[in-house]
């Protein structure tokens, strides 16, 4: 069920980022969501991309290193209160976030959500039996 | 106050015919004294095919095989001891290039040579016993520390014994108990001038007169810097562990060059490529013979210190020959913060801890502290879409160097294959303090 997040070590120089984003542009990949963890040394960028595998041998072609991980997708209605539903849910069932982004928006009635968990079944079976609806890989190439 | 010039005006003032006669005499029966109880160096000596009989005195010197950092090592723990472990009172210790240290063994005679080698070195600073002698060299393994310590007691100066660190309590001691003598490194006396400066001290507001600095490479500006900052005098100290520690040569008043302690050791420049002995105003490979140690006595050992000598009349009165600061290592050592590292260290422990061995030490100073280093390239189970797993392998990492090199480099990991690898010898140690006109 799970969705594959890109993870692109990035030093922190000049021009290290535009090299890693023009070899998805030129892999011609569609990038649906992003969020960079940073330290003073280096950064990680994190990637929802349409095809990850295309794109992870495009940026390794260029010396960029790259790791998937698998990551969970939700799919929530664009309104108040939605987002706070699923943490306190998570919450409730003692399920720590280690980070979360979210999708860049393109409709108008659903929000979508990265959430990094420890254990991806096990937050994923708690979503689902209340209800929310998770992504899948193809969501994301048909967004 | 009159000060006396000299700690030992006989051997400091002593005419060189009669110095050479002396060291002479001392070499004979040092050599036998070495060939008769050290295996490893009757080894060495009957592979030169040169016996204890073929040495009359320091011109046979060039006949005596040399002895290396690599034979010290081969030899830890005790392979070049010289006499029963009984007769010892001490150890101290330096770090090697494979993990193994090089212990130096001393005997109470080995400790009073040296601390009286240190002592010269404070009374020709102008120490005396009515000074407060404020030692933060760091003590322990390290001689640093327990040589001028020794040095300033023989002195019969009041001695603080702070060793390295905590600057603040530094600066209480000096203003309270009113220090006069300062010994550490350079840049730890730098970093307590700039502390001092901060804190809205001026120089005349401490009781220092002077400053006695080593174990690290330093230039004359920052002798000015120190000078300035704390209204001293700084004077530059020599020493190795394996011929005892600080004090094998000091500065006097006229600071044209450290005087070497010539009744104790005989210095010897030769071409590191050659081994071939070059005459005096040569640069070359400073080479030590001891004469006097009982425990640890090394004869014709390498330093890998690029110098060169002088025997020019110095107006101080003194006769010892003088060395100038080291140009320069004929070998790959660092000294970074007052600390020998080798590359090699480095790889060792990279290996140790599965990393490919391909990694960049980076040093520089900044505002006087040595700044210390590593990128090295990660394996891809380091990286995976957090931070903190790569900065857990880096502290990881950086533990393991602590424990070899006895200082902390700070680790960076980067990405794999993206070190240069340069035809032939790869550019592994780029060190910046070059531009500020360090021999390193």
């Amino acid at each position: 069920m799970a969705v594959k997040q890109l993870s692109i070590f990035v030093e922190n120089k000049e021009g290290k980022l535009a090299a890693i984003t023009d070899a998805i542009a030129g892999a011609n990949v569609d990038i649906r969501a992003m969020s960079v963890a940073d330290t003073q040394d280096f950064g990680i960028f994190r990637l929802i991309v349409t095809d990850p595998e295309k794109a992870k041998e495009a940026l390794e072609s260029c010396g960029s290193f790259v790791s998937i991980t698998e990551v969970v997708g939700v799919s929530i209605p664009d309104e108040p209160g939605s987002l706070a539903k699923i943490v306190r849910l998570l919450a409730q069932n003692n399920i720590n976030i280690e980070y979360m982004y979210a999708f860049i928006t393109v409709s108008k009635k659903y929000a979508s959500v990265v959430l990094r968990v420890a254990d991806n079944a096990q937050a994923e079976k708690i979503l689902v039996d209340n209800g929310v609806k998770l992504l899948e890989e193809s969501d994301i190439k048909n967004m | 106050m009159m000060n006396k010039r000299y700690f030992q005006p006989k051997a400091e003032t002593m005419p060189y015919e009669e110095l050479k006669k002396m060291q002479d005499e001392k070499l004979v029966k040092q050599v036998r004294h070495v060939y008769n109880n050290v295996e490893y160096y009757r080894s060495l000596m009957n592979e030169k095919g040169v016996t204890p009989d073929d040495i009359k005195g320091i011109d046979d010197l060039h006949k005596l095989p040399f002895i290396k950092k690599d034979d010290l090592r081969q030899s830890y723990p005790d392979g070049l001891l010289a006499t029963d472990m009984k007769n010892c009172v001490r150890i101290h210790s330096t770090s090697g290039t494979t993990g193994k240290r090089v212990v130096a063994f001393y005997t109470q005679n080995d400790i009073d040579m040296w601390e009286e080698c240190c002592a010269r070195a404070i009374v020709a600073a102008g120490g005396s016993s009515e000074d407060v002698c404020q030692v933060c060299y760091g003590y322990g393994l390290f001689t640093g520390g327990s040589g001028l310590h020794g040095g300033s007691h023989k002195v019969g100066c009041l001695t603080l014994p702070m060793s390295s660190g905590n600057t603040d309590r530094q600066i209480q001691f000096m203003m309270d108990l009113k220090s006069t003598f300062l010994c550490c490194t350079p840049s730890y006396a730098a970093y307590i001038g700039e502390t001092l400066k901060e804190k809205g001290y001026k120089p005349e507001d401490n009781t220092l007169k002077a400053g006695i600095f080593g174990a690290e490479p330093w230039t004359e500006e920052m002798r000015k810097d120190i000078e300035k900052n704390l209204g001293i005098k700084a004077y530059d100290i020599y020493g190795l562990t394996e011929m005892s520690g600080p004090g094998v040569a000091f500065e006097c008043e006229e600071q044209k060059g450290m005087h070497i302690n010539e009744d104790h050791f005989i210095a010897e420049i030769i071409n590191p490529e050659t081994g071939e002995v070059l005459p005096i105003g040569s640069k070359g490979e400073l080479v030590f013979t001891s004469l006097d140690k009982e425990a640890f006595p090394l004869l014709r050992y390498r330093t890998r210190d690029i110098c060169v000598l002088s025997r020019e009349k110095c107006s101080c009165g003194r006769t010892f020959v003088r060395m100038t600061k080291p140009l320069g290592r004929s070998d790959d050592m660092m000294i970074i913060r007052g600390v020998n590292v080798f590359p090699s260290q480095i790889e060792t422990v990279l290996l140790n801890n599965g990393y490919t061995p391909n990694y960049q030490i980076i040093v520089d100073r900044i505002n006087n502290k040595d700044t210390f280093d590593i990128n090295v390239e990660m394996r891809p189970e380091d990286f995976s879409d957090t931070p903190k797993g790569i900065t857990a392998k880096e502290k990881e990492l950086q533990s393991a160097m602590m424990a070899m090199l006895g200082i902390n480099p700070k680790i960076h990991l980067v990405v794999p294959n993206s070190i240069p690898r340069s035809e032939g010898k790869a550019v592994r140690v780029i060190d910046n303090r070059k531009r500020l006109g360090i021999n390193i």
